[in-house]
């Protein structure tokens, strides 16, 4: 391999890929810091509910920003904003936007990793002489001799594992790519952060998805479709119950995903979930907690990272969503670019829209989105 | 790092006469030009001179100078102080945005206003001015040389028709000062804006010239400085820098420094052109000043290309500075006609006093190679080559 040492790293403004940036400038590599410009956050202000003022601290805000520039100014490196607020719209919005239209439930941040993060701004990267990227991601990548390719693991600090919203990456992409947090644990890089002088060591870390203020998606749909000129479609219809029976009426298939128990405005003498969205007939199922849970998925629009192809059955433990404990499950091949996933256990509320991970150990063996 | 500076149009390096001429004022001249006693004289004479040096770049009285923050106060002076609610502006899509935005705010508070269209070359046609003119038309006003391409809008032809119109003509010509001669009578026009820190001045400095007979309302109230048109103390040491400047950049047409510029111009152009494939000049078939060119580079991102090139030294732009990190595509090219990608394949290189042939030789070593770096990776340019075989042959 040749001796590499430019670096483009991609810095959000937050802890991690500031200490990112730090990290790899002690370690002698030529740093260049990056900003991708992804959205707007005046854009939708005052749009149908939406706040007049932008709400402070979000992603691409301009103090991001200005933190990730000043963390660029104290470590002396070359700092640029670069925009993708076109392709984030493209890429990540729009099809946030029919995901949950078409009742449901999207992960804005994987279609960023696989669009913006790790396609084009990489793209950028190489482009502007630096043959890596290196983000502030918890996960690890290596390159495993005996099979020969490029794996992703989770990292040291499980807690902060971010391997689930990093399924998509591709061979060429992990080759290019350093997660220089994937052995260190949140307090150290703080610490870390700390030592190499910057100032916003302390800065709370982001939980939402960036472009939607105070997590209200629905207030989000609302005020984006108004700024198209679209307006929300009617999807309202009916409350059904697994064998069919009609409990009451909904205001749109939007405001549900799967597990979902408040806002079903039925009264019934035992609590009422939200089972299964059916978006071509505007029904929504529901049923008892018991009926919410399933022990079987299927998931399309697949990549693989730890083997070529999924070949045969594998036993793996597949995670469905961020928050959910890898549960043992055999993978195998259902027809061309879709798996059926069998767990040993039933799994609570599995959820279209999602993506489902999987496991070998640490290593991630590819992942796919479930339908 | 050598480091080239090929980004004049966003601002030149002060010239150290200038800084030299300024120096005094912020230590032992400092005083306010309205006070009475022996500093407040001094003051005021340094601020009547600089008034009579950049009255002599434009070929005006002094009294006809107002003093301003720049560039982007000029322009909103000369259009709020003139139009009212229910008056009627014409002006056109390629303007700076201190014109185009300040337009905008226009109508909202009840004026309209019509936006000319600009041809392939992104020139305004002066019959459409006179097309557009109403009974309640109050001002045209029309940049002079544009901060993107540095094309020439025929401002003259324009000012006969306000002229026989009876309306004001104003023209941003921030980027025309110091490049080639402003002399507002042959002009014709009865507003002109410039600004310090384009001709080697210092930033926050800048002028309007205000025709004789033209009544403006002010956009600072207080007291009465610069004839009641600009109320605040006078910015000394800035506007002693602008008045140095001036002068200066009124000696470079006769002492040849304009035209060194414009052969480094044409020099980098055509070295450009000649080395790197499927690229063109934005205008580059109409007057343009001699500093500045806009090129287009097929299957580029401009914006990665300005950063390859400011890490290898080199500081050019993507366009305006102020458009950078908007996600709009430059309006000036895309009102021209390029396609938003072309747009975003622009990038302008803009030259000033200081540039050498060394800087332009320099630049030239470096622009093709990032070219092709850039294009290597570009999928849009490996979809181009691949639709056309002729173009590997």
């Amino acid at each position: 391999m040749p001796n590499i040492r430019t670096v483009a790293v991609a810095m959000s403004g937050g802890v991690d890929s500031s200490t990112v940036a730090a990290m790899l400038c002690a370690q002698g590599y030529n740093v260049v810091g990056l900003t991708m410009q992804l959205w707007n956050q005046r854009r939708l202000a005052g749009h149908r509910g939406m706040p007049n003022e932008p709400v402070q601290g979000r992603c691409c805000s301009l103090d991001d920003v200005y933190d990730a520039r000043r963390v660029a100014e104290t470590l002396g490196i070359p700092y640029y904003v670069v925009n993708q607020e076109e392709r984030f719209e493209h890429d990540v919005v729009r099809p946030f936007v029919e995901e949950y239209l078409s009742g449901r439930t999207p992960i804005p941040c994987s279609l960023c990793n696989n669009h913006l993060k790790f396609d084009q701004l990489l793209v950028t990267a190489r482009q502007i002489g630096a043959e890596l990227l290196a983000t502030g991601h918890y996960a690890r990548n290596e390159y495993d001799e005996r099979s020969g390719r490029w794996i992703l693991k989770r990292p040291a600090d499980r807690a902060k594992d971010q391997t689930y919203f990093l399924f998509g990456l591709s061979q060429e992409q992990l080759s290019r790519t350093l997660f220089p947090l994937g052995e260190m644990r949140k307090p150290d890089v703080r610490e870390e952060a700390k030592r190499a002088g910057l100032r916003l060591f302390e800065k709370p870390d982001s939980q939402e998805i960036c472009f939607v203020p105070g997590g209200d998606y629905k207030m989000f749909l609302d005020a984006y479709l108004e700024e198209q000129g679209e307006g929300l479609p009617d999807t309202a219809g009916e409350l059904v119950t697994t064998s069919g029976e009609v409990v009451g009426e909904h205001s749109g298939i939007h405001n549900f995903t799967v597990g979902q128990r408040k806002g079903l405005g039925v009264a019934t003498g035992s609590p009422l979930y939200v089972l299964e969205i059916r978006g071509d007939k505007r029904q929504v199922v529901v049923g008892s907690g018991d009926e919410l849970y399933s022990r079987t998925l299927r998931a399309k629009r697949l990549n693989w990272i730890a083997v070529e192809e999924l070949r045969e059955a594998s036993r793996v433990q597949a995670k469905i969503r961020h928050r959910h404990e890898p549960a043992s499950a055999v993978v195998e091949k259902n027809g061309d670019d879709e798996v059926l996933v069998t767990f040993d256990d039933p799994q609570r509320a599995i959820t279209p829209g999602q993506a489902v991970v999987f496991y070998d150990g640490d290593v991630v063996v590819g992942g796919g989105w479930i339908v | 790092m050598h480091r080239v500076y090929l980004d004049n149009n966003a601002t030149t390096p002060l010239l150290p006469e200038v800084f030299e001429a300024m120096r005094p004022y912020f230590f032992e001249k400092f005083g306010n030009a309205s006070s009475i006693h022996q500093q407040g004289q001094q003051a005021r004479a340094a601020v009547e001179h600089a008034r009579e040096q950049v009255a002599g770049l434009l070929n005006c009285r002094p009294a006809e100078i107002v003093f301003t923050s720049g560039g982007t106060e000029g322009d909103n002076l000369a259009l709020f102080g003139l139009a009212k609610p229910g008056e009627h502006v014409i002006t056109s899509a390629v303007e700076h945005h201190a014109v185009l935005n300040t337009c905008k705010r226009l109508e909202e508070m009840g004026c309209s206003v019509t936006y000319l269209p600009v041809d392939g070359r992104a020139l305004v046609d002066p019959d459409d001015v006179r097309r557009a003119l109403r009974p309640q038309t109050k001002v045209i006003s029309i940049i002079l040389a544009n901060n993107e391409t540095g094309v020439l809008q025929p401002v003259k032809e324009i000012a006969k028709i306000a002229v026989e119109a009876d309306v004001y003509l104003h023209t941003d010509a921030v980027q025309a000062a110091g490049k080639l001669g402003l002399d507002v009578k042959e002009i014709g026009c009865d507003l002109l804006t410039i600004s310090g820190h384009k001709i080697h001045g210092p930033q926050g400095t800048g002028a309007l010239y205000v025709g004789k007979g033209t009544l403006l309302q002010p956009l600072l109230y207080g007291g009465r400085h610069e004839r009641s048109r600009r109320a605040g103390t006078e910015n000394l040491p800035g506007i002693v820098g602008l008045g140095k400047a001036a002068e200066i950049a009124r000696e470079g047409f006769s002492d040849g420094s304009v035209e060194r510029m414009a052969a480094l111009r044409d020099r980098l152009e055509k070295g450009i052109v000649e080395a790197v494939e499927q690229i063109g000049v934005n205008s580059g078939d109409a007057l343009r000043v001699p500093n500045t060119t806009n090129i287009y580079f097929d299957c580029i991102e401009g914006e990665a290309m300005v950063i390859a090139l400011d890490l290898k030294g080199l500081s050019v732009s993507t366009g305006a500075a102020c458009s950078s990190g908007a996600i709009e595509p430059s309006h000036v090219l895309t009102a021209m006609g390029l396609s938003a990608d072309r747009a975003r394949a622009s990038i302008r290189f803009s030259l000033g006093k200081q540039n050498t042939g060394e800087d332009v030789e320099f630049a030239l070593s470096l622009v093709p190679e990032v070219v092709s770096r850039l294009r290597e990776l570009s999928p849009l340019w490996k979809k181009a080559v691949s639709h056309q075989p002729s173009a590997l042959s």
